[in-house]
């Protein structure tokens, strides 16, 4: 075996999926001595562009509490046709397809490549994909003009035979009817009242009196899905109709008089839309799709009034219970996330206004679903737009990188429990005995449904090690995880993808070496701060911040190699190296810090910071910066204010910005035009580099980051500054006495200061 | 003035204490069967209620008639007609008016099975030419000692005279009671206990009697032969008065000056006091004191019809326009400036003639005054000479002292499955089109300002956005009907000029859109809901149009059950059946007059709809209720599409509030109509038209004095159709008296009629029927019992005696009585009642007029070549004829009856069939023919249709074939032929009331 890099890369690559833990402890006391969990980031629908998917359904074992898949680990018997399951040692019978079996004709799932392999199901009918647009009205004209355009192209993206609804809000909420001749109409609904599921369905007129008696007689349900809807109609049939209404689509016409906001009813508006799938499609694929540019003002999940002169909510008003429409407009929108989860719809959230549009209420409703969040200035910027439109791409195979409706059911060896998981879903509740009575995260089940994801959604399981340190494991035993992944691809098909993985236990006290270079600091650092982010929703940031660090400051203890009470002897190896790092920027970070961020910014990062994988989610803890210059080819350099010189363009990324820095004397030279002359070619080649390789970046993140391109001086640098280390600050920039690198104005602490802290407290017995 | 004049009878009223129980009343009779009955069954039998009326008429020799009437005769030309004080007397012949004895062997009701004769036998009774039953005559009084009548006064009619004297009397025989019918059928035992004073028996009015239909089938009194033309016809009064005012100028120059009757045309000159057709008073004379109202019983009322329309060859309402300053206001009562305001020092002030406060004239104002202390602008302003004209309203005026916006019209269509089944929709759709296009407008303008909206809903509600710019109309469907909110603002209420191609495109579509619906229920509270609404929302007033047609079933506020309990009927909770079944509807109305929003609605319905409660919003709001019972189209629309386009172009003011103000000494206590009152002075009105009358009721506070008169104003603040705000004012000098005999000599019975109806008719929600009709029998005969006594000179008891301007009163009181609300009887649906009382109550005192006594006009008489419309002739069987065609309306139906022996050649003229057989009565049409006769009909029914505000459904109907009961329950001074009184039954109770009165 190659180094333990590879090995995680390859894995990583194969399987998606990243443990924190390699190698893992063998009994419980050991393990939760290792301070960061067993735990693993899970990329359930990576791409796999190598791996086709098998026409044909998984074999199961047959104990009914266990049901795990047939896959590589397990014994078979050839002779006999039978296999046993790794989990449960239950023997089965092969099922009479597979009786050519033998060593040489295996099925693929028993190939030790296919640790992931996806079926697909064939039977159960086929429901269209549907996409429910919500869209506010009250919206300025070029708004409004710049959303209804996106809306109509986004028309062309979708499969023909999708259905698609409309829903439009703002004082009142209209839902229309698409299948009308010569008369557009809709239905319309007060925006201050909060109906039920079943009001709305009956004032919709989709209950059908009587009908579903009858139907429930006769032994066989009626399998029908295409209750006809009048709302929801297959986009070939209504393409033009629907064209014309969104293009004739009015702002608001309820006057705002000076001083107010408009009405805008996006509580009742997305109530409906979930009552309206509730009833006619549950359980069926479907995206309700919000685009809202500014806060709710009336009715349920109102999150301000609508007088100007009270500003909406900030956190220093939450923290001082100042926030007075929050608790209640949380609850409405938690009520429908919860619904929309059980029916297996998902949420997206498009909010494009210079203030806050009350994301913060309305999170859970992407969080639980699974649904995107979108935050930008004005649905009339590139940024709304080229991510809308990355919504429609789609992979090598020409499907829709989204999939809908998914259970992810985890299966794990004896030795092990399940203590939770944080990600884009939410539990289905399913006890086993392979559930932890520790709890992590989205806690106490062994399945979660997650309602829309994609090829990148990625959901960190925590583990629990239960063997007990008096019960060892025999010399080569290995620990085994099956994640099985039901779904509704794109193509409206039904799959399963398996992925089943396996790792060796070592005992902490003869082989924490082992253990040790087994650890994956990049992994456990993006999953100790999802717990931390988990944490800091529900509890004081300061709170987590002590916790992360009495963390950090144990696992140094552990781990690091020093003298008592000497911190210059403290070393940490190679494996272990970057973790202090990634801790001291997380600590910084939006994702913990609410300081300088409004609450909606603060969800909007947490939203994205608990789905996106292993590299983004890095990025995000630890922004990276690149320096350009005449010196050689671009170069990565510190995240430190050290980095920012005057002869430099320095690119960084912060998975949310992607900002360009020129240094004082490139923006000098720039501002003289050097770049337009043609004896300085190479010049206007260095200014044009950072530009390339950010499109670059632009063209495949999703979403679409804020695009900054600012100087030495500018207002906009500030992005820059407040994510570098401030080794340098007017405190202490006279007594370095260097000249390089630009002072940062905080009194934020730098990571050399951290880290002086850090090896002080690790090394004293204190803790 | 001899005693001449007065018909002496003998003196049977003496026996009235014991009337109804005591045998010795019907030894009166002098029939000698009587005696050989037990006195048991007399007893019994004596208060039953049908004989009652028979049981009064009193025995006697016959009087000389021919000489009286030849006295008479003498009198009235003998005298100065403003000398008579009019009076009539009736003098029963008791002899004469009784069968018995002309008839032998017809018993006495209560008699048991009479005896040989058979029923048939009074069918076709002897005419033996006798002298009337009843002699007319002027009662000729001395002089009234004062005369309030000026000089420019008209002369007062002549007495009544009475020709026919020798009538059929014999069509009022009635078949004995048949065998069986025990005398004691519906006797109601309370009554036996009643002893002779017997007050409630007697009171209670024959057709109405509480007994139940066993009596009201019972044994007429086969003893009346009173001679229907000896007693005063309504017809007569009306002609004479035409044939003394009619075609004149009447000028309102002089204080307490009775006008001409409403059936008179003439030209009426504004000289300081409303024009009659303005206002119309009980009496134009008002008592001194309390106690002598109290003692007449007369009502004490005024009739406003303040949009009354005004013909064209009379003068408009000229309006005045004070810029900001307003209209000019007494300082402590708030009446405006008027013809009553005097002068005072130089001009400086003016004397308030309501309160007598002296106001400041405001210097905008100053005039200086004449040598007679009238201001020299007098003729130049109209507030000081005219007794009408209007102010424009100032900001102070208008709600949130903004101006007003123009009011909207919404057209609200159910479109229920029963409505597009039969056609209603499509054809509301498209008269819409054309009737869309005369929308009502101020004079001076070119376009109307009046915006127009569409609803359409079954149990949900459509809203329908037709802004002109859009290419289609879009559609908003409301089904939140619990809480109904208008889901849209721009382009629900648009002028139809600008979008009228987006209003045909809907219009056209309507129909279509819903031509597949099977949705039955309907909701209706939710659908005015919606239209106050979005009138609330556009901040404006306006008028609903719906068009409705079944109960509301559906699950929302004012949903309805059915409960056409017909067991109620004629019982103490039969008031239930007038009122609306939740308050949802009562609170809704109070809510659509605070935002000045009308509700007018065609009903149509197929089945029981509950008018009291659908109808109740559209009565406070100032609208009307057209009700269409099983709507055919064939039948139906034309007189549907009259009355929507009638409806439409109507003038009529929004947003009204309106004050009655009066000079010191009695006020406003009582105010009916459609209209909501939040406290005791104020009106309030969501809209008035032309067609809608308030009746107040005034009562004294103090004396009266015989100088000042009594003065009223009535103001009405409203909103135009242009949306101006304006203030109509209505100036009234009534005079005073203490003489009551002024007070009888101004009376006018049709504008007591009206109070009479409205009062009753507001009263049937909380009192039972029976004491109703109790009260307003004795209130009759207390009126003209007070005359008979103060004013009358001495005769004997027995004599009927009517003051002129009274004469028809009981005549017309016992249409009002029979009229379906206030005659129980569970045949009659109980939501035609509901509409009569409901319609009857914002009636003008020309409507009610015509409704309480249809106009029958033999048109075989029609004289082709004179274009003066036919004589009416009184509304009673006997003045129908087998060789003739008469056309008979009420102001809500006309029928067309064609005896059986009709000329051909008329109805050659008028059907173009050769015969009778062939007339096709399944229409409600006549052919246009060139025919003089169709022509001259057509003509004559168009007249009787100007004068009803509502669109009449002409029904053809032959001599005895089945739909002739409709026809004939019209014929009102005959016995109704579900049950009341004839109009000689009547007067016999009335009669005997006023005797047990004098008593």
């Amino acid at each position: 075996m190659a180094t333990y890099l590879e090995f995680i890369q390859q894995n990583e690559e194969r399987d998606g999926v990243r443990f924190s833990w390699n190698v893992w402890p063998s009994s419980r006391l050991e393990a939760t001595r290792m301070v960061v969990p067993l735990a693993c980031l899970l990329t359930p629908l990576k791409e796999r562009p190598d791996l086709p998917p098998v026409q044909y359904e998984p074999v199961l074992c047959s104990r009914p509490t266990c049901k795990a898949v047939l896959n590589p680990l397990c014994q078979v018997d050839y002779r006999a046709k039978l296999w046993a399951c790794n989990f449960c040692f239950q023997r089965n019978q092969f099922p009479p397809a597979y009786a050519g079996i033998s060593e040489v004709n295996q099925p693929a799932e028993l190939m030790p490549q296919f640790s992931t392999i996806e079926y697909m199901i064939q039977r159960g009918a086929q429901s269209p994909l549907i996409f429910l647009y919500v869209v506010d009205t009250c919206l300025e004209e070029d708004d409004l003009q710049a959303l209804k355009e996106s809306l109509q192209m986004s028309l062309s993206l979708l499969p023909p035979d999708a259905l698609v609804g409309l829903i439009t809000f703002g004082r009142m909420v209209q839902v229309h009817e698409l299948s009308c001749e010569g008369i557009s109409k809709s239905y319309v609904f007060r925006g201050t009242k909060d109906l039920t599921a079943k009001q709305i369905q009956d004032m919709l007129g989709l209950t059908k009196p009587a009908m579903p008696m009858q139907q429930a007689r006769p032994p066989q349900p009626q399998e029908n899905p295409f209750v006809s809807s009048r709302f929801l109609q297959p986009i070939h049939k209504i393409d033009m109709n629907l064209t014309d209404l969104l293009g004739e689509l009015q702002r608001d016409p309820w006057p705002v008089t000076q001083g107010k906001r408009p009405l805008r009813s996006t509580g009742v508006a997305l109530s409906i839309a979930v009552g309206l799938l509730e009833g006619t499609f549950p359980n069926t694929g479907a995206r309700i799709m919000l685009f809202t540019g500014g806060p709710p003002t009336q009715g349920p999940g109102m999150v301000v009034g609508d007088e100007l002169k009270i500003p909406i909510r900030s956190w220093h008003d939450i923290e001082k219970d100042n926030a007075r429409f929050m608790k209640k407009a949380t609850k409405h929108y938690e009520m429908l996330a919860n619904r929309t989860a059980t029916n297996g719809h998902c949420i997206d959230i498009y909010a494009c206004a210079l203030d806050q549009t009350g994301l913060l209420e309305m999170k859970c409703c992407a969080n639980l679903t699974g649904g995107h969040m979108v935050m930008g200035d004005s649905f009339n910027t590139s940024l709304f737009k080229q991510t809308f439109q990355r919504i429609f791409s789609k992979d090598f195979n020409g499907d829709f990188r989204m999939a809908f409706g998914a259970t992810l059911e985890v299966k794990t060896s004896r030795e092990l429990k399940i203590a939770g998981a944080i990600g884009p879903c939410v539990s289905l509740n399913v006890k086993g005995p392979c559930v932890s009575e520790n709890e992590l995260g989205v806690s106490g089940t062994s399945q979660w449904k997650i309602c829309g994801l994609d090829s990148t959604s990625t959901l960190g399981i925590y583990f629990e090690v239960v063997n007990q340190h008096n019960a060892p494991i025999p010399q080569g035993g290995r620990g085994a995880i099956q994640f099985v992944t039901q779904y509704q691809h794109s193509s409206t098909q039904r799959r399963i993808r398996v992925t089943t993985i396996a790792r060796n236990w070592a005992d902490a006290q003869s082989q924490l070496r082992h253990i040790e270079a087994a650890f994956d600091q990049e992994a456990a650092a993006v999953l100790m701060a999802r717990l931390g982010v988990f944490r800091a929703e529900s509890e004081e940031g300061p709170d987590v911040l002590r916790w992360l660090d009495r963390q950090l400051i144990r696992l140094c203890q552990k781990f690091g190699q020093y003298d008592k009470e000497d911190p210059t002897s403290f070393r940490l190896s190679d494996s272990f190296s970057l973790y202090p790092q990634f801790m001291f920027h997380l600590r910084r970070s939006p994702f913990l810090q609410v300081f300088n961020n409004s609450p909606d910014e603060s969800s909007y990062y947490r939203h994205h910071f608990a789905r996106q994988d292993l590299t983004q989610s890095l990025i995000m803890i630890q922004p990276i910066l690149y320096s350009y210059s005449f010196q050689g080819p671009p170069e990565p350099v510190l995240l430190d204010s050290s980095s920012i010189l005057a002869d430099r363009i320095l690119l960084m990324d912060t998975f949310f910005q992607i900002v360009i820095y020129l240094g004082e004397t490139i923006a000098q030279w720039r501002k003289a035009g050097y770049q337009d002359m043609p004896e300085y070619k190479n010049f206007k080649h260095l200014l044009q580099a950072p530009l390339d390789d950010a499109q670059e970046i632009l063209q495949a993140r999703f979403p679409m980051p804020r695009y900054i391109n600012t100087e030495h001086g500018g207002s906009q640098a500030r992005f820059l500054l407040s994510k570098v280390n401030p080794s340098q600050t007017h405190n202490n920039l006279y007594a370095w006495g260097q000249e390089t690198g630009a002072p940062i104005l905080t009194d934020d602490v730098s990571l050399q200061v951290f880290m002086d802290h850090l090896k002080k407290l690790a090394v004293s017995n204190a803790c | 003035m001899s005693q001449q004049g007065y018909v002496a009878t003998p003196p049977y009223s003496q026996s009235q204490p014991g009337i109804g129980l005591s045998p010795p009343h019907y030894g009166h009779y002098g029939d000698p069967s009587h005696a050989l009955s037990p006195p048991g069954v007399m007893k019994s039998a004596g208060p039953l209620g049908a004989a009652a009326p028979g049981a009064m008429l009193p025995p006697g020799p016959p009087p000389s008639g021919p000489h009286q009437f030849g006295q008479n005769g003498a009198h009235a030309s003998g005298h100065p007609p403003q000398s008579e004080p009019g009076s009539v007397a009736l003098r029963w012949a008791g002899g004469l008016s009784r069968t018995g004895s002309s008839q032998p062997g017809t018993a006495p009701p209560g008699q048991g099975p009479p005896g040989p004769p058979l029923p048939s036998t009074f069918q076709s009774p002897p005419r033996p030419a006798q002298p009337s039953a009843l002699q007319p005559g002027p009662q000729l009084l001395p002089p009234p000692p004062t005369t309030l009548n000026g000089p420019g006064a008209p002369a007062l009619p002549p007495a009544y005279r009475q020709d026919g004297l020798l009538g059929p009397a014999s069509t009022q025989f009635q078949p004995p009671p048949p065998p069986g019918q025990g005398p004691g059928a519906g006797y109601p035992p309370q009554q036996a206990g009643s002893g002779p004073q017997m007050a409630g028996p007697q009171l209670s009015y024959p057709g109405g009697f509480p007994g139940g239909p066993a009596q009201m089938a019972g044994p007429p009194p086969p003893q009346k032969k009173l001679d229907p033309d000896s007693i005063p016809s309504p017809i007569q009064v009306i002609e004479s008065d035409r044939a003394t005012r009619g075609g004149q100028v009447y000028t309102t120059n002089t204080r307490g000056q009775v006008p001409p009757l409403v059936t008179t045309d003439c030209m009426i000159q504004d000289q300081g006091n409303a024009s009659p057709r303005y206002i119309r008073c009980t009496t134009y004379c008002f008592p001194c004191t309390a106690d002598m109202a109290k003692q007449s019983q007369i009502p004490l009322a005024a009739v406003i019809k303040p949009f009354a329309t005004i013909p064209s060859d009379e003068t408009p309402l000229f309006l005045v326009n004070h810029g900001e300053n307003g209209p000019v206001r007494c300082n402590r009562c708030k009446a405006y400036m008027c013809p009553f305001m005097q002068f005072i020092d130089g001009g400086r002030r003016f004397q308030c003639g309501f309160c007598s406060c002296v106001s400041d004239v405001p210097p905008f104002y100053f005039q200086h005054l004449d040598h007679i202390g009238r201001r020299l602008d007098h003729y130049e302003k109209p507030e000081l000479s005219l007794g009408s004209y209007e102010y424009v309203a100032t900001l102070d005026y208008c709600r949130k002292n903004k101006p007003p916006n123009p009011p909207a019209f919404i057209f609200m269509i159910d479109v229920s499955y029963s409505n597009v089944k039969n056609g209603l929709v499509k054809l509301i759709c498209e008269e819409l089109k054309t009737v869309l296009e005369k929308l009502p407008k101020e004079e001076q303008e070119e376009t109307s300002a009046v915006r127009v909206g569409f609803i359409t809903y079954n149990k949900v509600l459509h809203f329908f956005n037709v802004k002109s710019n859009l290419a289609q109309p879009q559609m908003m469907v409301v089904t939140d009907v619990g809480e109904v909110f208008v889901p849209l603002l721009d382009g629900f209420l648009v002028s139809y000029q600008e979008s009228q191609s987006v209003i045909h495109n809907l219009l056209d579509q309507i129909p279509e859109m819903f031509a597949d619906s099977n949705e039955n229920e309907t909701v209706f509270a939710p659908v005015i809901q919606a239209g106050m609404e979005a009138l609330k929302a556009a901040d404006c007033p306006g008028k609903l149009f719906i068009f409705h047609s079944s109960l509301p079933t559906a699950e929302a506020p004012g949903k309805l059950k059915n409960r056409d309990d017909k067991k109620l009927v004629n019982t103490d909770k039969e008031k239930m059946l007038f009122q609306p079944q939740t308050h949802v509807y009562d609170a809704l109305a109070k809510d659509c007059v605070a935002h000045g929003c009308s509700v007018t609605l065609f009903l149509f319905p197929s089945q029981h709809a509950d008018v009291a409660s659908l109808g109740l919003v559209p009565l406070l709001t100032g609208g009307t209720l057209y009700k269409y019972s099983n709507f055919q189209m064939h039948l139906d629309s034309q007189q549907f599409l009259n009355d929507l386009r009638n409806d439409i172009e109507k003038k009529i003011g929004f947003d009204a509030i309106m004050r009655v103000r009066t000079s010191t000494g009695f006020r406003a206590t009582d105010f009916f109509g459609g209209i909501v009152m939040n406290n005791t002075t104020d009106v309030e009105m969501a809209a008035v038209d032309c067609d809608k009358a308030v009746t107040v009721e005034f009562k004294h506070d103090d004396k009266l004095s015989e100088d000042s008169g009594a003065l009223i104003q009535c103001a009405v603040l409203y909103t135009t159709l242009g949306g101006q705000r304006r203030l109509r004012i209505h100036n009234l000098g009534l005079s005073c008296s203490s003489q009551l005999g002024d007070l009888y000599k101004s009376c006018e019975t049709d504008a007591l009629v009206n109070f009479f109806a409205k009062s009753a008719f507001k009263a049937v929600l909380h009192q039972p029927l029976k004491v109703i009709r109790e009260i307003l029998v004795s209130q009759t005969a207390h009126m003209l019992a007070c005359y008979r006594k103060n004013c009358a000179s001495p005769s004997a008891a027995s004599q009927l005696i009517l003051p002129d301007s009274m004469k028809v009163l009981p005549v017309y009181m016992n249409c009002l009585l029979k009229n379906c609300v206030l005659l129980s009887r569970p045949e009659t649906p109980t939501d035609e009642r509901a509409f009569q009382r409901q319609l009857v109550l914002t009636m003008g005192v020309a409507d009610s007029q015509l409704f309480f006594y249809p106009q029958l006009l033999p048109i075989h008489t029609l004289d082709v070549k004179s274009s003066a419309p036919p004589a009416a002739v009184r509304c009673s069987e006997s003045r129908l004829s087998e060789e003739g065609i008469f056309l008979l309306a009420d102001g809500l139906s006309m029928f067309l009856w064609l005896g059986v022996s009709s000329p051909p050649e008329l109805i050659q003229g008028i059907f173009n069939v050769p015969s009778l057989a062939h007339v096709n009565t399944d229409t409600t049409l006549l052919p246009e023919l060139g025919s003089p006769h169709s022509r001259r009909l057509r003509r004559a029914m168009s007249a009787v249709q100007h004068r009803s505000p509502y669109a009449m459904k002409l029904t053809i109907v032959k001599q005895r074939e089945p739909p002739e009961a409709g026809f004939r329950q019209l014929l009102v001074e005959d016995k109704g032929p579900q049950g009341g009184a004839s109009y000689v039954d009547f007067l016999c109770c009335v009669h005997k009331e006023i005797c047990q009165l004098l008593n």
